[in-house]
């Protein structure tokens, strides 16, 4: 069960998260074209290394938080607000 | 004679007191302090169990939780416990065990034919049998066989009786050992005042210790052990916990322990729990988890009266029982000397210690202490086989090169290959392994967790460097936790200089079917690694899972470096090029009651009740779970089944009045200056429409445009809306509001609040609800001055004064209803002073199946029903609620042509002809006779029998429903074969044009 730092309660366990799906994936404006939406909703990349995901504290602050997680050794890099990214090697 | 092979003197046992237990019905006796398989020895038990595959008769092997051959059925009934090892079995008076995998006896026993038959069964040969004649059929024949023959022990077919707990803990250092290295260390970190976890597997501390005549600081070992012993107990931050294995490192230094509270007990105290898991994160962990001992692969290595030369030591120091009279010690490294020469001073005749090593390797002060007893050692010499039926009555060694071979009469040979560092918790944690040629043995190498092993799980063998390197160890972890700077001495035990060991793995075989065991739980010799070699298997992983070498209870402990030893010579490889197999939790088999503890039977989830929950209990509710809340399935009187019960109620709502309590749905708060705007995203339909003091039935898309939730939103002032969700969507929902705001659209000025619990519901439904309101609340309910729809605050009369509401006007059931929200510790006292108002007016209160029925014949969705994941508004006949002047939330991918063609499924009413009821979860058809596969035109949703309508009703998904009105069809259940004709209609059947409503 991992340790996940959330920027407002500090280091919480992963049980009071959930997980929430890639970060790095921009909503497209209503009138983007279709496949801009499929790609939204339907397409993710799949890396190994750090990656940029959304967490929520939902047994917390109910916060949506950005968590910056090793793909394969799932070492936490860093986490951030939604809106920034965090610290830690870029990705 | 009681226990022939105990000593008079010497271990930890209490001869003053005896313990009588029996095996496999024979009573016999032990003394406090033993484990099973010890009294069982000092009874001179020696055949214990029959092996796996082969039923050979089989003794006790080593001392520990590594144990391959010495597992027994212990106990009776509901707390019977299979491949329980008999060498970590506490003995307790009373104690009843039995051996396992033996038909009909231990002592003669049937699957003993599997010898004869070993050329046909070897590694992997039912992957290539119980095929024949080739069809499945044949196969469940055979399967019924293989499974009698399978496994060991037998589990209980009865409930677990036994009460489990967790505990969470944290701390700054974890020592997980309570040998020699890990008391060092957990004395050193202590020392510093940090938070200290000490665990040992075993009853006692000191691990291998324990009835050593070491001299440690000038004294005793067993003095030192208490002396630490007692000074971390009297520290408040040190916590000691024996009995208790550490089973699985997981993430973030989070380590699973399990302590075995009770089962050295004859029986469990009521207030104890049987076990306790705890999960326990530390800081950093100290492993000094020792190492196993290594079995030697020579002919007829399995004999009763084998043993690994540790365990027979630890038998004698330990135990005081003398595990033979005449022994042979095998082996090739300094450690076994020590028990060769524990055994001799408990009187056992040392016939010959052999040594794969030369003359010149034996310079150590194990070997020399040897020599100047008198023990014969002959070096550069092997075993080559073993010789004896029940037991080992003879061995033969030869040279280690080639050579003839002599015979030595025996009882008791000791084996010891090596020692194989316990490294099973460091590579879960992620650490690396690497092979120590001048060791012979797989070390840690390097961790990205803080994990620090020492002592021999480290690869640092004899107890000066584990007293050296459990100190260091410990003093390191606390001071990266901020212990303060050590000035602690480490404890010193006397220098001793160790020869090299050298690498034994086995012993080429002289004779064709001498068996050489490598794996001795699984029988898996070393011809069936060279077999698995032969095949192609030659992945360590392949190997493992090819002939099953390391798949026993016992993973393998005391074989898997064996194994991937023999493999990488049988495939030219070096050894770390093969590696090891990867580790796996749990370290050594946990009963499955620890882990989910206390959440067992109800309490599995927690249960959610509304605020008149009691109320409901006490006028006879039945209950049904909506998600994890229990909610009234109707209210059955004297005589009354609770589906006549439901039928009476939906009759009663549609001719007077009923009351449902709807605190369960899912209530959120939504304000700020953008509420509006929010609103018209999240939504289908248009919200910047709605007044204040009005509400509006709303549906929510998901991102792909399939319905994901529908509710009412009430407009309570300008920038301030009350969103109501279903029940089963309430969480889902509130994180999806969360979501799109701190995420998404963080530029929004909207706050949301869930609000569920804190208020009360109940709906009052019926063409008298408007009677019943005006006695109950303080406004004016004319339809003039709350029409449908309407929102508004009030005061409701209640027993215990006048309780502020919410009041809105809206209508699941299709009748003249109101939905009435207070506090919901006023709840139970609003719901009473509904029922006291409602008397007159023959209000009687109804639950989820009344309502149900009441919803069907209305024609209004459910989620879960209808809406069922794969349903857009349109297929549900609301594709006008989604408002073309404005997007939303879906609107992109609701244009895709799959959700847009014109055969969808849509949402039509079935009515059941001939008086036939409505099969369970039906499909639609044309033609029931029609041959497999049968057409599949649409299915059921929701289906009921109508008091109304006075017929068994429906609503269903049908190919093109909306054209197809009035048409006859079938509904069937192939898998009850029943088949109804159902006439097509709109889904609605009772007042479409809303006139109940609205008036």
């Amino acid at each position: 069960m991992l340790l996940i730092p959330c920027p407002w309660c500090g280091m919480r366990a992963q049980v009071e998260f959930t997980y929430g799906g890639d970060a790095t994936v921009r909503r497209p404006a209503p009138d983007a074209p279709a496949d801009a939406w499929v790609a939204y909703v339907y397409l993710r990349d799949n890396p190994a290394g750090p990656h940029d995901e959304l967490w929520q504290h939902s047994a917390g602050c109910r916060q949506w938080l950005r968590v910056r997680r090793d793909t394969r050794t799932h070492e936490i890099l860093g986490s951030s607000p939604p809106g920034d990214p965090p610290d830690g090697d870029a990705r | 004679m009681t226990q022939p092979f105990r000593l008079p003197q010497g271990g930890i046992v209490d001869r003053g007191a005896r313990l009588a237990f029996e095996f496999d019905g024979v009573r016999l006796e032990g003394h406090p302090g033993d484990t099973l398989a010890s009294a069982l020895l000092a009874n001179g038990v020696h055949v214990v169990a029959r092996s796996f595959k082969y039923h050979r008769p089989r003794g006790v092997y080593g001392a520990g939780s590594d144990e391959p051959n010495a597992l027994v059925q212990l106990a009776c009934g509901a707390r019977t416990e299979p491949n329980v090892r008999a060498t970590t079995a506490e003995l307790y008076d009373g104690l009843v065990a039995a051996s396992q995998n033996r038909w009909p006896s231990l002592a003669f026993d049937v699957g003993a034919i599997n010898g004869r038959l070993a050329r046909l069964i070897p590694a992997g040969f039912y992957y290539k049998t119980f095929m024949w004649p080739g069809t499945p059929r044949w196969w469940l024949r055979y399967e019924r066989v293989v499974r009698r023959a399978a496994g060991l022990g037998r589990a209980s077919a009865e409930s677990d009786p036994d009460s489990y707990e967790h505990q969470y803990a944290h701390c700054d250092v974890l020592v997980i050992g309570g040998g020699p290295a890990g008391l060092a260390a957990a004395r050193a970190a202590a020392a510093t005042g940090v938070r200290v976890i000490v665990c040992d597997e075993g009853p006692r501390w000191g691990g291998s210790l324990i009835g050593d005549d070491a001299t440690i600081d000038g004294g005793g070992a067993d003095r030192w052990i208490a002396d630490v012993t007692r000074e971390l107990a009297a520290r408040p931050d040190v916590t000691l916990l024996t009995r208790t294995t550490a089973f699985g490192c997981y993430d973030d230094n989070l380590v699973g322990l399990v302590e075995r509270v009770t089962d050295h007990l004859p029986a469990v105290p009521s207030h104890l729990p049987r076990q306790r898991l705890w999960k326990v994160r530390a800081g950093t962990i100290v492993l000094a988890a020792g190492a196993h001992e290594r079995i030697v692969a020579y002919a007829n290595n399995d004999l009763p009266g084998t043993m690994l030369a540790g365990a027979a030591a630890t038998y004698v120091r330990r135990y005081g029982v003398r595990p033979g009279t005449r022994a042979v010690v095998c082996t090739s490294h300094d450690d076994a000397y020590a028990s060769a020469i524990a055994l001799h001073a408990a009187g056992v005749d040392i016939a010959a210690i052999v040594d794969a090593r030369d003359d010149d390797e034996l310079s150590g002060t194990l070997p020399q202490r040897a020599r100047a007893l008198g023990l014969p050692i002959a070096a550069g010499t092997t075993i080559a086989g073993a010789h004896g039926g029940k037991r080992v009555a003879a061995a033969s060694v030869a040279p280690r090169d080639g050579g003839p071979a002599r015979r030595i009469d025996c009882d008791l040979v000791c084996v010891s290959g090596g020692f194989s560092p316990t490294v099973h918790l460091f590579s879960q944690a992620r650490g690396t392994l690497r092979y120590d040629e001048a060791l012979a043995a797989f070390v840690p190498q390097a961790s990205p967790k803080p994990i620090l092993p020492a002592g021999a799980a480290n690869g640092r063998f004899g107890l000066a460097a584990a007293l050296a390197e459990g100190h260091a160890a410990g003093r390191d972890a606390a001071q990266r936790s901020g212990g303060a700077v050590a000035t602690l001495d480490a404890p010193r035990a006397d220098a001793e200089t160790r020869g090299a060991p050298r690498a034994l793995w086995s012993v080429p075989a002289r004779h064709r079917g001498d068996k050489r065991f490598v794996d001795l739980m699984d029988d898996v010799t070393a011809d069936d690694v060279a077999l698995a070699a032969r095949e192609g298997y030659t992945s360590v992983e392949h190997l493992k899972r090819y002939t099953t070498l390391g798949m026993g209870p016992d993973q393998g402990k005391t074989s898997n470096v064996v194994g991937l030893a023999l493999l990488a010579a049988a495939t030219g490889r070096a050894i770390p090029a093969v590696g090891t197999t990867t580790f796996r939790a749990p370290y050594t088999p946990v009963t499955l009651g620890a882990f989910p503890g206390a959440h067992c039977g109800a309490h599995v989830e927690p249960t959610r009740y509304s605020a008149m929950h009691d109320w409901h209990v006490e006028h006879g509710a039945g209950f049904v779970n909506a998600g994890l809340w229990k909610r009234p399935h109707s209210y059955p009187r004297a005589g009354e089944s609770p589906d006549d019960a439901a039928n009476r109620e939906a009759k009663n709502v549609r001719a007077n009045v009923g009351v449902v309590d709807v605190s369960t749905l899912g209530k959120i708060e939504l304000q700020g200056k953008d509420a509006v705007q929010f609103l018209d995203r999240v939504y289908a339909n248009r919200f910047d429409t709605l007044a204040v003091g009005r509400c509006r039935y709303g549906v929510m898309l998901r991102e792909d445009g399939i319905v994901l939730d529908d509710g009412t939103t009430s407009r309570l002032a300008p920038t301030h809306f009350l969103m109501t969700t279903t029940t089963v969507n309430a969480a889902r929902v509130m994180q999806h509001l969360e979501r799109l705001l701190q995420v998404d659209w963080p530029s929004l000025d909207v706050r949301v609040t869930s609000v569920t619990e804190q208020w009360a519901a109940a709906a009052v439904s019926g063409p008298k609800a408007r009677d019943v309101l005006a006695a109950l609340v303080d406004i004016d309910v004319s339809n003039g001055a709350f029409p449908f729809l309407a929102v508004g605050e009030c005061r409701v009369r209640t027993a215990v004064g006048h309780v502020p509401a919410r009041l809105f006007r809206m209508s699941y059931s299709g009748e003249l209803a109101y939905e009435i929200h207070v506090a919901a510790d006023r709840g139970r006292a609003m719901w009473e002073a509904v029922i006291a108002a409602g008397a007159p007016f023959g209000l009687m209160p109804y639950g989820t199946e009344a309502m149900s029925t009441l919803r069907i014949e209305k024609g209004h969705v459910v989620v879960g029903a209808e809406a069922d994941g794969r349903t857009t508004a349109d297929d549900l006949g609301m594709g006008k609620l989604v408002s073309p002047s404005k997007g939303c939330i879906g609107k992109p991918l609701l244009a895709r042509p799959a959700l847009t063609a014109a055969d969808r499924w849509q949402l039509v009413g079935l009515t059941a002809l001939d008086g036939a009821r409505m099969p369970r979860a039906a499909k639609i058809v044309a033609d029931p006779a029609h041959p497999l596969p049968n057409p599949m035109l649409g299915h059921v949703t929701s289906w009921c029998w109508s008091p109304h309508v006075e017929a068994w009703i429906a609503l269903a998904l049908l190919a093109n429903g909306r054209e197809r009105h009035g048409e006859i069809l079938w509904a069937v259940s192939p898998l009850v074969d029943a088949k109804v004709r159902v006439k097509v209609g709109p889904p609605c059947f009772i007042d479409p044009a809303g006139e109940r409503l609205r008036g």
